[in-house]
């Protein structure tokens, strides 16, 4: 691509690639992580060989773009102009595929999503549940780009705003605009993203840093790696912006090294911004000089905490440092320095284009803007969904996400991350902002929403997140070192049917303590699960103490597993799988598990058609 | 110790300019090349860069994905996010460990495999996963999967089996 020379070129580009855009049809299929794992590769390959085959390569264009966010049902794709929506598409449907572009569109029936309500297809990606109440301002273009080519991005009016910006606004004035919006930033504290570049302006030290945090370390979260993946260059548009506004010459973006695809469309990127003339210098021809590098995390996630991350950035080990002073005062290298995450960055160049007004204008009160969460766990609908503040989580569970499956009931829905909370099902009325969460006992976080049904058991997920947050304890303060371990005991030995009724004392009070005396982040949410399930089900903690019972069927000190003779078909399947050999019983006669020799794998009951395997 | 190919750290180090800064990339790059970090190599770094080795000791045992040790020739990573864990992931790996004959996650003998857990690689609409050397995931994983999984790689693992001896005798030094 030819360098541009000034921000009026870029609006010159968009409309040249706006007249030369083809009629042609256009296969774009999502080639994010989660559709990719689902065999979207191949997906690619036979639709290129069908298009070879029947020399249809100048006829009918296929493109790969970033996730669409509808992972459970992927592999998906859009077919254009008609905008079919196709999901859980094989490799085996190519040929289907363009025959039907090349019969006058008539859709693959098939492959239509079929409303699991209604049993109806449906034939638009808009008209779909899941997507029909989201409101995707950030996640929009991720169907209709491939990642790797700027011009695709530039075409949906991409790098816009810098140059309104670089002609039209002064520095103060992008501050302006961000703090009117009312955006707070997308990492989990909610700090306002203007007043934190306002801070960092009073600052009179040269040179300044900005920082994108792409870390994304919280467990059921994934949606700053989709948006890298599939529009790595909203984020680097926002940068920029920040770039003009913070007068600084050089950002890094901290990607975390589990992320491969989202590493490498990243890169691509920024390469392609450098040779456009917008990274660089004199960006745009104008006096600004701006680069952007990018680091690689090396798996902790403690190095999320924003002075962890710079000390990672700077080459040592991520443990985090006492506030203040904030990285605006004292940041990378002792300079001035805002990092703000993924999402956040990206909501600059929208909010610059559509305007700090209207964007104040979606949400509530307090919150504005859209939010994206990850919706996993117990629920049929699960991706990613991008949402105006305010939705209700009812809204969430049962119109976007289609409700729990199996005819499961809701149990909780845990929202933060590892120091999130759980809300029980009892509060589904709930709206979601900041506020709102924080009162509940849970928090935004960075948007991990999962969802979990009655087979969850609540002191088990309490258990797991202090096993995490125990592994992932920097060990620099002594409160989280040493009081993320005795929380993670404590509920061992709640799961083991070994707990007391005063270790239900103790872990509040201890609770409290770590929160209270914690250096960062990190210890001062950790006991959230604990405290957060013991508010709302301290019940079922008492039946693991007292009744030496498990509810949810978890545990598996407190439950045996059993055959009922009168289902069982003996079909041997459970036997073959069995790890321990307990299951006993001849073919096409009812088994039998012996219960000494059982290890509670649960491997029976995955294979067992009939369903003649209980639990106690 | 371990006799490491010590001719591939020279041009992997001029790729990068003597800074601090460059610690965990240089790091990061030797430990896909070796698969480990191994302590010659350590040595030299905190020569190039002027850091001391024990900082260098301090970030390679700090962070995740370094290890001290060899990996296998195949990594496992079974993701214990949250999403995972709700949908069983904790039974698939202990399927996975019991199937290798490992008694808690690490590496084989053969050193064919190592079996680490992740939280959390951004697949949590196909819980539970597992990534196989950082590239391919497997979706929906059951136990009854695990065995299929596992014959894939250890197939494909055999073949060049013969050129390994060397490195079988590393793990016992
Ligand atoms: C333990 C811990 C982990 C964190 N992990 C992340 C993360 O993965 N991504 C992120 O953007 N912020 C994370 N944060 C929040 C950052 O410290 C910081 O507040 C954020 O990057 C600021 O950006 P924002 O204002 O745009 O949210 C974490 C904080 C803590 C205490």
């Amino acid at each position: 691509m030819l360098k541009l020379k000034s921000p009026h070129e870029i609006k010159e580009l968009q409309l040249c690639l706006e007249a030369s855009e083809t009629t042609r049809p256009c296969i774009s299929v999502c080639a994010g992580s989660g559709c990719k794992a689902s065999g979207a590769d191949n997906v690619i390959a036979s639709l290129r060989k069908e298009l070879e085959k029947r020399n249809l390569a100048g006829t009918i264009d296929l493109k790969s773009t970033g996730c669409h966010g509808f992972c459970e049902k992927g592999p998906v794709m859009i077919v254009w102009p008609e905008k079919v929506f196709y999901n859980g598409v094989s490799q085996s449907d190519a040929k289907d595929i363009v025959a039907s572009v090349m019969n006058g569109h008539k859709p693959v029936e098939k492959l239509l999503y079929k409303d699991p309500n209604t049993g109806e297809r449906v034939l638009h990606e808009h008209d779909v549940p899941f997507y029909a109440r989201q409101q995707r301002i950030l996640f929009g273009n991720n169907g209709k780009l491939d990642p790797k080519d700027i011009r695709d991005y530039i075409k949906v009016g991409g790098y816009h705003a810098l140059g309104h910006v670089l002609t039209d606004f002064t520095p103060e004035q992008v501050v302006e605009s961000v703090k009117r919006s009312g955006l707070r930033g997308r990492g989990g504290a909610g700090f306002p993203t203007g007043v934190k570049w306002e801070a960092l302006r009073k600052s009179a030290v040269r040179p300044r840093y900005i920082v994108c945090n792409a870390d994304e370390g919280d467990p059921g979260a994934f949606m700053d790696r989709s948006l890298l993946e599939g529009n790595p260059h909203s984020v680097i548009e926002g940068i920029i912006i920040g770039g003009y506004a913070l007068e600084a010459k050089e950002a890094y973006v901290y990607v975390r090294a589990e992320y491969p695809l989202a590493v490498e469309h990243l890169s691509v990127a920024i390469q392609q911004a450098e040779k456009a003339g917008l990274l660089g210098d004199n960006i745009l021809g104008t006096k600004m000089s701006f680069r952007i590098h990018l680091v690689q995390g090396a798996g902790a996630f403690v190095c999320g905490e924003e002075t962890a991350l710079l000390a990672s950035i700077e080459g040592k080990v991520g443990e985090p440092n006492p506030r203040p002073p904030y990285p605006v005062q004292k940041g990378l290298w002792g300079k001035p320095t805002v990092i703000n995450n993924v999402k956040t960055w990206a909501s600059v160049p929208v909010i610059i284009n559509k305007g700090a007004d209207w964007y104040a204008s979606i949400g509530t009160e307090r919150s504005k803007g859209t939010m994206v969460f990850s919706l996993v766990g117990k629920i049929n609908n699960t991706g990613l969904v991008e949402v105006p503040m305010g939705i209700t989580l009812r809204e969430m569970i049962y119109e976007i996400g289609g409700g729990i499956p199996k005819g499961k009931k809701l149990k909780a829905i845990q929202i933060g991350g590892p120091s999130g909370g759980c809300i029980p099902a009892s509060m589904i009325d709930l709206p979601i902002d900041y506020e709102a969460l924080t009162q509940a006992g849970s928090m935004m976080g960075s948007g991990g929403m999962v969802v979990m049904d009655e087979d969850t058991c609540m002191v088990d997920l309490a258990r797991y997140f202090m096993e995490f947050l125990e592994e992932e304890s920097c060990g620099k303060c002594f409160p989280c070192r040493e009081g993320t371990q005795r929380l993670k005991d404590i509920l061992n030995r709640i799961s083991q049917g070994k707990g007391t009724e005063e270790d239900l004392e103790l872990l509040d009070d201890a609770g409290w303590m770590i929160k209270e005396t914690s250096l960062c982040g990190l210890g001062q949410t950790a006991p959230n699960p604990v405290l957060s399930t013991l508010r709302y089900f301290r019940d079922e903690y008492e039946a693991h103490i007292r009744d030496k019972k498990c509810p949810a069927k978890v545990c598996r000190e407190l439950i045996v597993y059993e055959i009922d003779e009168t289902i069982c078909d003996g079909c041997h399947a459970c036997v073959r799988v069995c790890a321990s050999e307990a299951i006993l019983g001849e073919k096409d006669k009812p088994h039998e598990i012996e219960s000494g020799k059982c290890i509670k794998c649960g491997a029976c009951i995955e294979v067992c058609q009939p369903k003649a395997v209980l639990v106690h | 110790m371990p006799q490491v190919d010590m001719e591939k750290v020279e041009p992997l180090l001029e790729q990068y300019e003597d800074q601090r800064l460059n610690l965990i990339p240089i790091l990061q790059d030797v430990q896909e090349t070796y698969r480990y970090l191994p302590e010659l190599v350590l040595r030299r770094i905190s020569k190039k860069l002027r850091v001391p080795l024990t900082e260098v000791y301090q970030v390679a045992t700090f962070y995740r994905c370094f290890s001290l040790v060899p990996r296998g020739k195949h990594v496992i990573q079974v993701c214990l996010g949250t999403a995972c864990h709700v949908r069983g992931a904790p039974r698939v790996l202990d399927r996975i460990l019991r199937d290798l004959k490992l008694p808690h996650a690490g590496t084989t003998e053969d050193l064919q495999f190592t079996v680490e857990t992740v939280r959390c690689i951004g697949c949590c609409g196909l819980a539970p996963v597992a990534r196989v050397d950082n590239a391919n995931t497997h979706p929906h994983l059951t136990q009854a999967k695990v065995g299929g999984l596992l014959k894939k790689y250890q197939e494909k693992a055999e073949a060049p089996k013969a050129a390994k001896p060397d490195e079988a005798s590393h793990a016992k030094a």
